[in-house]
Formats: C-alpha cells, sequence, structure tokens
C-alpha cells in the first residue's frame, strides 16, 4: 500500500503545473464573487459559506478528470489489474493523494478567501475542518465517476453530470454547518452528518470504483 | 515456486476449453481449446483483426467478452505474467522507478542490483534515471521486458506480442532468454506474427473458424 500511496505522490508532485489549475480557479471564483454582487460586507458574509463552497466543489471537478486518465494511456492500470495487487488498494492511493493535492490544498486557501468575503475569523476553524471532510467525500466519490469515464474520450461534460448529483448532500450539509455557526445554533447534527458521509464513501468507494474501472479497463 | 504449485506439478498451468469470443456481431473463434503445461511454449498466430489480443487480454481477465471454460492452476499469488501492448510505463517516472513499481505489484521487492541488472539486460543500463516521456516506443517496450528478467516472477507468461519494435538484437535475446525461461520449466503463451527460431513451441492459429461461423 505505501508503495502506491508513493508513486502517486511523486506522480502528481512532478505533474503539479496541472494540480494549481483548480487551486487557481477557485481564488478567481471567489474573488469575482465581490465584484458581481455586492461590496457590502455584511451581504457577503451571508453569501460567504455558499461562495467558498461552489467554489470548492467546482474546482474539485475541474481536477477530477485526471485521475486515472495517464495511468489508462499508458497501460499501467492493466499492469496493477493482471498483477494480483488489488485495484481498490490502487484507488484508494489515488483518493488519498487526490485529496492531500486538491481536497487539503483547496481547505488551507479557504481562511484566506473567507476573510475576502468577511467570513467572520471565530468560524475558520469550523470552515477548515468542514471543507477538509467535504472535499474528503469530493475526491472518494469523484474516484467512482473516473473510474467509469477513464476510457472515454471527451468525458468531462459527463463526469461532471455523473458526479454533481452525488455532491449535492455534501454541499447542503457543509454550507449547512457554517450557516448555523454564523445565525449562532448548534452545528453538530450537519457536522457529524457529513463526517458519517466521508467515512461511509471512504470505505465503499475503493470497490465500487474498482469494479467501474474493471469494466473500462476491459476492451 | 510455491509449494503448492510443486504439488500439482501434473496440472496443466492453464486449460481453456470451448471458448469462444463475439465482437461485433462478428464471430472471432469458437471451439478454442488451450492447454499449457510446465516447460512449454504456445504461440497464438493469426492475421490482425483474427482475435489475438482479445483471446490473451481474456485469458488474463482483461475482457469479459471472452466466453467458455479457463482454468489456471492454483497458485499462492497471480498465476501469470502478462504483458500487453501498452508499455505500462508513466511518462513522468524515471525507468527505474517505472521498473520498480512493476515488480512491487507483483509483491516482489528487488533491490538496486536486481533493477539494473534487469535493465542492463534490456541495453537499458545508460537510461536508468531518464524520464519515461523521453524513451522511444521500442525503449519503453523494453522497459517492460525489463520485467522478465527479474528474479521471483510467475510461472506462466502471458506475452502478447513481445517482439513488437523490438531491433534485431533485441528480438534475439528475447527469444534466448524465453527459451531458457521454458527450459527452467515456465511456460510461456505468446502471439506474434514472427516466428522465433531458438526454441521449440505449439502454434495455434486463429481465423480458422471464421468463414463456417460468420453469417
Amino acid at each position: 500500500m505505501m508503495f502506491l500511496l508513493r508513486r502517486e505522490w511523486l506522480l502528481s508532485w512532478r505533474r503539479r503545473s496541472e494540480l494549481i489549475n483548480p487551486l487557481v480557479f477557485n481564488l478567481m471564483v471567489v474573488a469575482l464573487f465581490p465584484l458581481g454582487i455586492t461590496p457590502d460586507p455584511d451581504e457577503l458574509a451571508v453569501l460567504a459559506p455558499g461562495i467558498l463552497w461552489v467554489a470548492a466543489l467546482l474546482a474539485t471537478l475541474l481536477s477530477l478528470d485526471l485521475m486515472f486518465r495517464y495511468d489508462h494511456q499508458d497501460g499501467s492500470l492493466e499492469q496493477v489489474a493482471t498483477s494480483g495487487t488489488p485495484l481498490a488498494a490502487l484507488i484508494l492511493a489515488k483518493i488519498l493523494n487526490h485529496w492531500l493535492f486538491t481536497g487539503l490544498a483547496l481547505t488551507l486557501m479557504s481562511p484566506l478567501l473567507g476573510l475576502m468575503l468577511n467570513l467572520p475569523i471565530s468560524l475558520m476553524p469550523l470552515t477548515l475542518l468542514v471543507l477538509a471532510l467535504g472535499t474528503l467525500v469530493f475526491s472518494t466519490i469523484g474516484a467512482i465517476g473516473a473510474a467509469l469515464v477513464a476510457g472515454l474520450r471527451r468525458s468531462g461534460l459527463l463526469l461532471s453530470l455523473l458526479v454533481i448529483p452525488l455532491y449535492i448532500p455534501v454541499l447542503i450539509l457543509g454550507t449547512g454547518s457554517i450557516n448555523a455557526a454564523l445565525a449562532g445554533v448548534s452545528f453538530v447534527a450537519p457536522l457529524s452528518a457529513l463526517a458519517a458521509l466521508a467515512c461511509m464513501a471512504l470505505a465503499l468507494a475503493p470497490w465500487v470504483a474498482a469494479a467501474a474501472l474493471q469494466l473500462s479497463i476491459n476492451d | 515456486m510455491s509449494s503448492s504449485a510443486r504439488q500439482n506439478h501434473n496440472d496443466p498451468v492453464l486449460r481453456a476449453r470451448d471458448l469462444i469470443c463475439e465482437r461485433d456481431d462478428r464471430l472471432l473463434f469458437r471451439d478454442l481449446q488451450l492447454t499449457l503445461t510446465d516447460g512449454s511454449a504456445l504461440r497464438i498466430a493469426g492475421r490482425n483483426g483474427t482475435g489475438k489480443t482479445t483471446l490473451m487480454r481474456g485469458l488474463v481477465g482483461l475482457n469479459i467478452l471472452l466466453e467458455g471454460s479457463i482454468d489456471w492452476r492454483q497458485t499462492d499469488a497471480s498465476p501469470w505474467l502478462y504483458v500487453g501492448h501498452r508499455p505500462g510505463i508513466s511518462a513522468h517516472l524515471t525507468v527505474l522507478e517505472n521498473l520498480r513499481f512493476l515488480a512491487r505489484l507483483r509483491g516482489l521487492d528487488p533491490d538496486q542490483a536486481a533493477l539494473r541488472q534487469a535493465l542492463a539486460a534490456v541495453d537499458l543500463q545508460a537510461f536508468d534515471d531518464s524520464p519515461g516521456q523521453q524513451l522511444s516506443a521500442g525503449q519503453q517496450r523494453r522497459v517492460l521486458l525489463a520485467m522478465l528478467y527479474l528474479p521471483g516472477l510467475p510461472d506462466c507468461w502471458v506475452l502478447d506480442e513481445p517482439f513488437t519494435a523490438l531491433d534485431k538484437q533485441g528480438v534475439l535475446a528475447l527469444e534466448h532468454h524465453l527459451g531458457a525461461h521454458c527450459a527452467k520449466g515456465g511456460s510461456l503463451l505468446f502471439s506474434t506474427h514472427h516466428e522465433p527460431t531458438v526454441f521449440d513451441y505449439a502454434t495455434v492459429t486463429l481465423g480458422e473458424h471464421m468463414t463456417e461461423g460468420a453469417t
């Protein structure tokens, strides 16, 4: 398992210029919102959780396509599938690595972006925690979608259509927790639901994605 | 070789019966029987598009269109080593990293010396630090074939067109290596248009059922 993670990490590090795109996209979307809607700090604070989440969701979508693309093209996936190492292990490594390079990076950007949107500083720890959990679910569910379309050309739109409906609960729970805290009520319920979602997705998705990938390799 | 493999040494490595494959409403082959025993080599021949690759991918579980009974001898790890058309070499990893990854996938942990020796066997010792993207098609192929020179591999090798993109010396060296593998009791299933001369093998030609089967 460790050698799979090491390989993914090394590959991502060497392709880091491609991985910066989603982060720049995230920054641009959040920076443009105040210009498009209102510069009024009080109104922005109300919109902030939603803007942060939608931007993170769309940025993740941009990055999913690359998860299996190279390995499918160059035949590495075939080698894994016929080697005796379970595909699910490779997928788990890819999910963790994707989260590290995209989800965690988006999460760490959020305090800065939150400040730009006048999100109260007292809410930053909660925002970080919720985004970390939410982006983990994004990476995990995204792996299933990416595995399904790995063999297809120009699959970007299809991938988005497959994955966005599954991201909606995360979006609702994520913005829900921050909004609840913003309104001064308990945010434990949406937060625990999100954490449960993350655990479930992480436990099941590698197997589902492995079955999908097996079909994608098959030709 | 594992102890369980030694116990039933008389069983064939692979016994496939009544294989049928239909693709895009075209019957590629049917009633195909294959048996592969220890120390033997079997060559799959046939013109382009007769289903050689489909057959080999089906045998190692990469193609669900292949129907029929396929029995591999039970072993602890994966019983075969598959080399397909695609090189399996990541553009952003060096030759050495790629080869080590291919080995680790199969539960092998060769040391630096074994890896370098394998690369030397395919004439790539000078390229160990080059990234995959700088290699030519033939060189990428050689990295994958370098895997065949590592110690501790499965006994059955399934090689789809192993001689493609290799130069004359490379082909000859590989033929000798495959011959040595069979002489040591390993088995070999390979497809090629070229007829190796260095070792003995049986040939199954695909495409003979097409006229009687197609409608």
